[in-house]
């Protein structure tokens, strides 16, 4: 894929600076749902965590698609992003299973 | 010798070189955070949680400094798209902005660390706890604003607790103090992971201001030399500012809310 805005002129370009300012909105609304939703008893706090991550891959989503642009990089990027999504996702599952992992007599709550 | 490919894409990458560059050194950074993140996991499911701190960090002052860093992002971002449409004037204006917010951050941080380290929780002789912040330190006495306790599980969820416990100045004599320690990250499992996890960050805003400080000052003569390499500069340094922002989207709702 070509990267978006390697050969555009500054005429085409000012076109993409409306869009960065929509998702810069969109952050500072995010935000404000964040700590709102906080505050919202969701039954246990299983939920509220679940809501606020959620929210949070959101937010983060826009920023590394739109401010870092990987809506339109190159396919070595890509690669690169996702040999580290797979490495940082095997990091946390040895997290989660060293929890079934306790030597004995581990004082647990 | 020129560096090669600083402007023009390497045929078999598509990339100029320093993009590339930057993208392994960022996957670097997310193994880095991310094994941070696993032990702030770690550590939270293995607490009780009763004994877990919620309302210990102040909540405004965290979305004020959340604010200030996506604010931060947008200028740095609409930095880079005043190079690219060729107006350097511009460039000049945002690229001051993200120094100032960078610097707004570190302050509000540093405040906020300040307030951690002057807090105490100081156990009494006759079993009671007084928790709050230092007022005077004399030789025989110690005075904080705050409150007594009688049970150290109060402590912990001051969310729950809300504003309901009046605070006053306590004044105590040496003689009735039998433990007084600061909330700094010796203090609880959740600080220690507070300090390392916002520290590493607070290090990668003062990095990322003092690159793009050098952008905006000694290293914009690039600008009139080679307009196209310093753009790409500017977007390298941008690409590692965003990961910052992105850092702390997670670390906000993490530490704060939860």
């Amino acid at each position: 894929m070509k990267s978006e805005h390697a050969s555009e002129t500054p005429e085409q370009f000012a076109r993409h600076v409306r869009r960065y300012l929509f998702v810069f909105y969109a952050l500072l609304f995010g935000t404000l749902v964040t700590v709102g939703a906080s505050y919202i008893p969701f039954g246990n706090r299983e939920v509220n965590i679940g809501v606020a991550l959620l929210i949070a891959v959101s937010k983060a989503s826009l920023v590394a698609c739109y401010f870092m642009h990987l809506m339109s990089e190159r396919k070595m990027i890509y690669g690169i992003l996702a040999f580290t999504g797979i490495f940082a996702l095997g990091l946390m599952c040895l997290t989660i299973a060293s929890f079934s992992d306790l030597p004995r007599f581990t004082v647990t709550h | 010798m020129d560096i090669p490919y600083t402007v023009q894409p390497r045929p078999d990458t598509g990339l100029y070189n320093a993009k590339v560059g930057v993208w392994l050194f960022l996957a670097s950074e997310v193994m880095l955070f991310g094994a941070l993140f696993s032990a702030y996991i770690l550590l939270r499911v293995g607490s009780a949680e009763a004994l877990w701190p919620h309302g210990w960090l102040n909540i405004p002052i965290g979305t004020v400094n959340t604010l200030v860093l996506i604010t931060s992002s947008i200028t740095t971002v609409m930095a880079w798209a005043s190079c690219k449409m060729n107006q350097f004037g511009r460039f000049k204006f945002f690229h001051a902005c993200t120094i100032l917010l960078a610097l707004t951050f570190v302050c509000i941080k540093s405040y906020e660390y300040h307030d951690k380290f002057t807090h105490y929780e100081i156990t009494l002789t006759d079993g009671r706890i007084a928790d709050g912040h230092l007022v005077s330190q004399e030789a025989d006495r110690v005075v904080i604003h705050g409150r007594f306790v009688t049970d150290r599980k109060e402590l912990f969820d001051l969310r729950a607790a809300g504003a309901s416990h009046a605070r006053e100045e306590i004044s105590l004599e040496r003689a009735q103090i039998k433990t007084m320690e600061n909330y700094g990250p010796w203090h609880h499992t959740y600080l220690a992971i507070y300090f390392t996890l916002t520290g590493l960050h607070a290090l990668h805003v003062l990095g990322g201001a003092l690159v793009i400080g050098f952008l905006w000052g000694p290293g914009s003569k690039l600008w009139r030399r080679d307009p196209e390499r310093f753009t790409n500069r500017v977007e390298i340094s941008g690409l590692f500012w965003h990961f910052v922002d992105l850092v702390w989207i997670f670390l906000f709702p993490v530490l704060y809310l939860l």
